[in-house]
């Protein structure tokens, strides 16, 4: 594998050029063909009516069709024609300022709280139930409670990013926390190093990798959440703006857009593995 | 004294009493300390009725793993304690640490019962228990940093550096552990515990994990270090040529639970003393085989005779006894 590092980067093309060409021959297939029923789904086509039944034609836009609109959108990203109309960059600037400002702000709560969870057996104990009850909630499930009580959609679908952020990074700060090597306690010990400069240099780096997984996880489940959360407050971001283009039957634009959403979910993560490298020790 | 006859006490015990000085290991560096020692009434260090019970489910009273355990460490002194594994030498070190608490009894250094964990302790730990995102450099100069919080960064970084490069390690500052070999990291261990520069240093098993050449080098070491700064050192070993090599006092300890001190022995051979010439020296293996004999036998059999007292257990001489008819 070493030897042939060309070789797996020469697969995926393989797989991609594959992937692209049985997706250009199902959507040019006739109608009339059984090969090409993926493509047509029967609701979809009775939405498009009379075009679906017309054309010969797949109305699942092909391949060449799909890039032409992705360069239409790389070429003009941040165009602004109204409420409906944005380009897709100032979309996904949206979702990610709403992701990042949600994420952050969880960050800010979860690591100190989890800090404290993780230092005191008795406030583990104590808030436990708590916790393992809020946990499992969908984050959208308080989506209406957050309408309700904040009235505003945007401030609201932050809350939700909150929410969903806050797990995986709490839980992880409090177990990185607790479990960090009594040894290295002791060494602090034996130094009478006060309890912040222990906190800060003892206990923050034994338990950074751990915090970092907990943050990684976060980041992921944040992304996904957006999605949702803008179909249903609306207005702006990548997930209204999927959701607007399903009203507009516009399917290159959806698929523009998912491909845009996996990139960059993909660029987030990275960007967390990257910090998560930076900090970790190895023993 | 007949009691000392007792085969409990299988060599001829010399006296009974701790304070009362014995010969000076080295003329040079205790003849200044035995005037004052057959005076004085307080050890630097002394340890009164220890005792130690962990809790056990479904046991209200569980065997204590030791219990009356006195013995007292003079200043400048160089003390192993020799025992098998599970009698309790780690559990004591941490109280003299301050790390744990005994269930009963007390630590007097310098006049001043120990409560928990202090700088005037240095300790070795038995993992070497270095930082892993540190450099072994940012490891001695964390500790550094805590016995000077007001010394520059220039002031600790030097002070640190000369410890480092006490134990040879000038060339390896800026290594992580995990790129540091298991010796290295241990020698990173004693820079930073004689870093401190602390009254007393506490080792527990600095060298068990090390292949005999390297621990014959990290002790020459640590013979050079002790004897330039003269620190008083409680070192728990199960090796008992390193006991021998680098203890003025061999504490005897006998198997737990209820593990008591059998006995403290006094090393007859005269300070620095020197690997390569040590076996050659006749009360050598007086000594060893004295200590060895403890440890295959007597460890598990010790049974308190008439004479032995807790408080002041015997202070034995096999190599000045020689061959009793
Ligand atoms: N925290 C603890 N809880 C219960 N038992 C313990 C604890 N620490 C040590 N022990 C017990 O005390 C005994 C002595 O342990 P230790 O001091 O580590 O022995 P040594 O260092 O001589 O090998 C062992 O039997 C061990 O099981
Ligand atoms: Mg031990």
């Amino acid at each position: 594998m070493t030897r042939k590092p060309w070789l797996a980067p020469l697969l995926s093309a393989l797989f991609f050029a594959l992937f692209v060409g049985a997706w250009y021959l199902a959507t040019t297939a006739s109608s009339g063909g059984a090969g090409a029923a993926p493509a047509m789904d029967p609701e979809y086509a009775a939405l498009m009516g009379a075009q679906a039944q017309a054309g010969g034609q797949s109305a699942m836009p092909g391949p060449g069709e799909v890039a032409a609109k992705i360069w239409e959108h790389v070429s003009d990203p941040f165009y602004d024609r109204g409420t409906n109309d944005k380009g897709l960059g100032i979309q996904i600037a949206y979702s990610i300022a709403r992701v990042l400002a949600g994420y952050l702000l969880a960050a800010l709560v979860a690591i100190p709280l989890g800090f404290v969870i993780g230092m005191s057996p008795l406030v583990y104990k104590a808030l436990d139930p708590f916790i393992q009850i809020l946990k499992p909630i969908s984050p959208l499930a308080w989506m209406p409670l957050a309408l309700y009580t904040i009235k505003d959609s945007g401030i609201s679908a932050i809350f939700v990013i909150f929410i969903c952020s806050l797990w995986p990074m709490l839980v992880n700060t409090a177990f990185g926390v607790a479990s960090v090597r009594r040894e290295w306690l002791n060494v602090a010990r034996t130094l009478e190093v006060s309890p912040l400069r222990k906190a800060f240099l003892v206990i923050l780096p034994a338990a950074a990798p751990t915090i970092l997984t907990g943050m990684r996880i976060s980041i992921g489940i944040a992304w996904l959440v957006i999605v949702a959360a803008e179909m249903l407050v609306g207005g702006t971001g990548i997930g209204y703006f999927v959701w607007n283009e399903w009203n507009n039957l516009s399917i290159t634009n959806i698929i523009t857009a998912i491909l845009l959403i996996g990139l960059v979910g993909m660029l987030l993560d990275h960007l967390l593995a990257w910090v998560a490298r930076a900090i970790s020790w190895r023993e | 004294m007949s009691a000392a006859l007792a085969p409990v006490v299988p060599l001829k015990t010399q006296t009974r009493d701790p304070v009362e000085a014995a010969p000076p290991p080295s003329a040079g560096s205790s003849a200044d300390k035995k005037g004052p020692i057959t005076m004085s009434t307080q050890p630097f260090l002394k340890v009164e009725g220890l005792k130690r019970q962990f809790p056990q489910p479904g046991s209200p009273d569980p065997a204590p793993v030791f219990e009356d355990v006195h013995f007292g460490i003079e200043r400048g002194q160089f003390v192993c304690v020799l025992g098998h594994s599970g009698c309790g030498k780690t559990t004591i070190l941490n109280i003299l640490a301050g790390l744990d608490e005994a269930s009963a009894g007390h630590v007097i250094m310098d006049g001043r019962e120990v409560r928990g964990p202090s700088l005037d302790r240095g300790v070795v730990f038995q993992g070497h228990a270095l930082m892993p995102w540190l450099s072994a450099l940012k490891n001695v100069e964390f500790a550094v940093r805590s016995r000077h919080p007001d010394w520059s960064a220039k002031q600790v970084r030097e002070h640190a550096v000369k410890y480092l490069e006490l134990v040879h390690l000038g060339h390896a500052l800026d290594k992580k552990p995990a790129e540091l070999s298991g010796g290295m990291k241990q020698r990173v261990g004693i820079a930073r515990a004689f870093s401190i520069e602390p009254k007393m240093l506490l080792l527990d098993e600095p060298f068990g994990a090390l292949d005999a050449l390297t621990r014959g080098s990290i002790q020459d070491e640590l013979i050079g270090i002790v004897e330039a700064t003269q620190q008083t050192v409680f070192m728990i070993t199960h090796d008992v040529d390193e006991a021998i090599l680098l203890a003025d006092r061999i504490v005897l300890m006998t198997n737990g639970p209820r593990a008591k001190i059998a006995e403290i022995v006094v090393n007859p051979l005269a300070r620095p003393r020197v690997r390569e010439t040590l076996h050659q020296q006749p009360a050598f293996y007086t000594l060893r085989n004295h200590l060895v004999d403890f440890l295959v036998k007597r460890s598990r059999e010790f049974q308190p005779g008439p004479g032995w007292d807790a408080k002041n257990p015997p202070l034995v001489h096999p190599g000045q006894s020689s061959q009793p008819a």
